[in-house]
């Protein structure tokens, strides 16, 4: 988290005088709500916690087979494709963006590197490389329109959306690519590891991975603190020396990237590479990154949410299956906690200015 | 949520149609190419132009365009239920003066639209989804998906031989009423012998009761999307409220391939029968590699062909197809595919299968 920078002065505060003093005095003066929204703030993923932490204890009461460790791990692996393209979700956010074109980008990503390999027997390893390499040039052409054109992230994936999907279909002509067909290290990660009964795809160790490098990225580089800023502030952030456009250019690339690792991760899961699978990623990724708690005005949220934030759609699609009750209730309780996140987000916006 | 993620795919489905349009890409077999005066057209338009059946549909009529004559444009929604691009579809096929329009119509709101071209003088025929009503328009050529699912159930009935079958059922969708998934899931549960209750309704049957042979327990009913990773989603939430599930009926094959996935992961696929529909050429070779027991066939490209060659012969003055006997559309034909025959009942083997299979 970098909230050391100074929030943008205000017109009718005068700048407070000495730090130190300032911040006893704004102690003493905070009023019950300001301490609660100070502690959202400053841990963005605290409340998605206590979502998921609710919702275990209540799908758990309804039915003793949710807390076990292996209906756990299963969730694990269903919210796997989504949490991975959700890791790219949250970079574009961060910066006061949005990718609506990410489960498009995945999808093209998967049946180009599927379709080549099993046409012309390109080997293993250079087939991965080449879905990854797809999904980094769609994430790169978002953005150079973002940051050449200058045209608003929303429009510029709500184009690329249609784009992307379009050439994925033409190319494969909507033939999807059987397991068998593919390299064995296509399906690779769909492999099972057993970890002392509990069993595992190593696609889920991989996005688990995601998330810890990311999350170390983001925290510990200069990269990640520039990335910050440009979401907090644009105009402060160029101001003070930041490139904010090669910010920009950097993140919607690595989103790419990331999806172009998640196509890998989701041919493993669907145990074949179909131009009809994910096909509600789009909108499942934005839903994880509100869900956990980042704000969609940028420069604040943390991993750690987008991670909670896919987990409880999950808890909420097994708990309720489990408890026997309709799934359309499921979709009514995500559309009201996204309603709620970004309320919540809005008072603490409020609050501070 | 969902259906608000649907819509927004419709606006994707213009732009692949634009560019199919632009590129000739999905194939108006034109003048140039057949030859003869191109006076007669039709206009094909699926449910969807990523579903390998409906490409395979939309192979055929080219085909048989391009052997009759026929000026064929296809057109396609951007997923089931998606209604507005049919439509769309049906008013270009009215302005280009086409002489006929084949449909898989994706939902009742496109019966307007259907009977504004009839008025206008189309001849208009439904394939693989006959319309509610019926009699919206000329004649529906399909399989009789009951019957795919009677045979499949009774394929399952006598592998079982009186054992205890605990039964998972991964339907198509759980928000959607769509008479394809009722009507296979239904046909299942009767092939097995057991009471369906509401024939047009999924999941109303009792959870445990006998069927012809023994006892069953249905486990559960989830959607798939009758995709892969839909097929394996909904498995391992069958399996985790009882992993002891020995029957797994499917709408489709790929949404079989997902659940055949689950079972591997939790380490229980043996001994499990796996049943589905569609007889696609990745289908029958799961049916060959044994991760599906037996699938019921049916055939897109004869339902293409024959759509296209009765359009071209009413244009030519001669007489309209008749649905078939009993039925109240035109029976296509569906065979059970699998390579453990049961004792009276007809099937073909994987080789005869992988012969007759498309996609």
């Amino acid at each position: 988290m970098s909230t050391t920078s100074p929030a943008t002065p205000g017109a009718e505060t005068p700048a407070p005088p000495a730090n130190t003093a300032a911040e006893q005095f704004a102690k003493r003066r905070r009023s019950p709500a300001q301490r609660v929204q100070h502690v959202l703030h400053a841990y963005p993923a605290i409340s998605p916690l206590l979502v998921l932490v609710v919702s275990f204890l209540v799908f758990t009461y309804l039915n003793p087979n949710f807390g076990t460790l292996r209906t756990q791990s299963l969730i694990l692996q269903q919210v796997a494709v989504v949490a991975a393209l959700a890791v790219g979700q949250t970079l574009i956010i961060l910066t006061a963006g949005i990718d609506l074109s990410v489960g498009a980008i995945a999808i093209l990503a998967m049946l180009f590197s599927a379709k080549l390999s099993a046409d012309s027997g390109l080997p293993g390893p250079l087939a991965v490389l080449v879905g990854i390499a797809v999904g980094t040039a769609a994430g790169a052409i978002n953005g150079l329109l973002v940051t050449r054109l200058r045209l608003p992230p929303f429009i510029v994936t709500l184009g690329t959306l249609s784009v992307f999907t379009a050439m994925a279909l033409l190319y494969s002509g909507g033939q999807s690519v059987q397991a068998g067909a593919m390299p064995d290290l296509m399906v690779w990660t769909g492999e099972i590891v057993n970890l002392g009964g509990l069993r595992i795809t190593t696609g889920v160790f991989m996005v688990v991975l995601l998330y810890v490098v990311i999350g170390f990225v983001l925290k510990q580089t200069t990269w990640g603190r520039h990335l910050y800023a440009v979401g907090n502030d644009a105009e402060s952030a160029r101001l003070v020396g930041i490139s904010v456009n090669r910010v920009l250019l950097s993140v919607y690339t690595i989103a790419g990237l990331i999806y172009g690792i998640t196509a890998w991760i989701l041919i493993g899961r669907a145990g074949a590479a179909s131009p009809n699978a994910a096909a509600d990623a789009n909108l499942e990724s934005i839903t994880a990154v509100v869900i956990g708690g980042t704000s969609l005005f940028g420069g604040r949220g943390a991993l750690l949410g987008t991670l909670l934030g896919a987990l409880i759609v999950g808890y909420f699609r097994t708990g309720l299956s489990l408890a026997g009750v309709d799934d359309q209730w499921r979709v009514l309780s995500i559309g009201l906690l996204v309603i709620i996140a970004v309320s919540i987000d809005q008072w603490i916006r409020k609050v501070r200015a | 949520m969902l259906n608000s993620l649907r819509h927004r795919r419709t606006l994707v489905s213009a732009v692949v149609g634009a560019s199919c349009l632009a590129m000739a890409a999905c194939g108006s077999g034109g003048g140039s190419g057949s030859g003869g005066g191109d006076d007669v057209g039709v206009t094909l338009i699926t449910k969807n132009s990523s579903n390998p059946f409906f490409v395979t549909m939309q192979e055929g009529a080219k085909k048989a365009g391009e052997a009759d004559g026929v000026k064929i444009t296809t057109a396609a929604g951007k997923e089931d239920g998606d209604e507005q691009t049919q439509i769309a579809a049906i008013e270009d096929a009215i302005a280009r003066g086409d002489q006929g329009i084949l449909i898989t119509p994706n939902g009742p709101g496109v019966n307007p639209a259907i009977e504004k071209a009839r008025d206008q003088g189309l001849y208009v025929i439904a394939l693989d989804t006959p319309p509610d009503p019926a009699d919206t328009v000329d004649v529906t050529f399909a399989t009789d998906n009951f019957k795919a699912g009677e045979l499949i159930g009774e394929w399952t009935k006598s592998q079982l031989e009186g054992e205890k079958a605990t039964i998972a059922m991964l339907d198509l969708f759980n928000d959607k009423i769509i008479s394809v998934d009722y009507d296979r899931d239904q046909g299942f549960l009767t092939g097995m012998g057991i009471d369906t209750k509401d024939e047009k309704k999924n999941g109303d049957e009792d959870p445990t009761g006998s069927y012809d042979g023994g006892d069953y327990e249905i486990v559960c009913n989830e959607p798939t999307t009758g995709a892969e990773d839909g097929g394996r989603t909904a498995m391992e939430n069958c399996l985790t409220k009882n992993p002891d599930i020995n029957v797994v009926y499917t709408i489709n094959e790929p949404a079989a391939v997902g659940a055949y996935g689950a079972l591997q992961q939790a380490g229980s696929e043996d001994g499990v029968l796996i049943v589905s529909i569609d007889g696609g050429c990745d289908g029958v070779k799961s049916v060959k590699d044994g991760v599906i027991g037996a699938t019921s066939q049916q055939y897109p490209v004869q339902m293409a062909e024959l759509g296209v060659k009765a359009i071209k012969k009413i244009a030519d003055g001669g007489k309209a197809p008749e649905p078939t006997e009993g039925l109240d559309f035109y029976d296509t034909g569906v065979q059970l595919v699998t390579d453990n025959p049961a004792e009276g009942l007809d099937s073909i083997d994987t080789t005869k299968g992988t012969e007759l299979c498309w996609g």
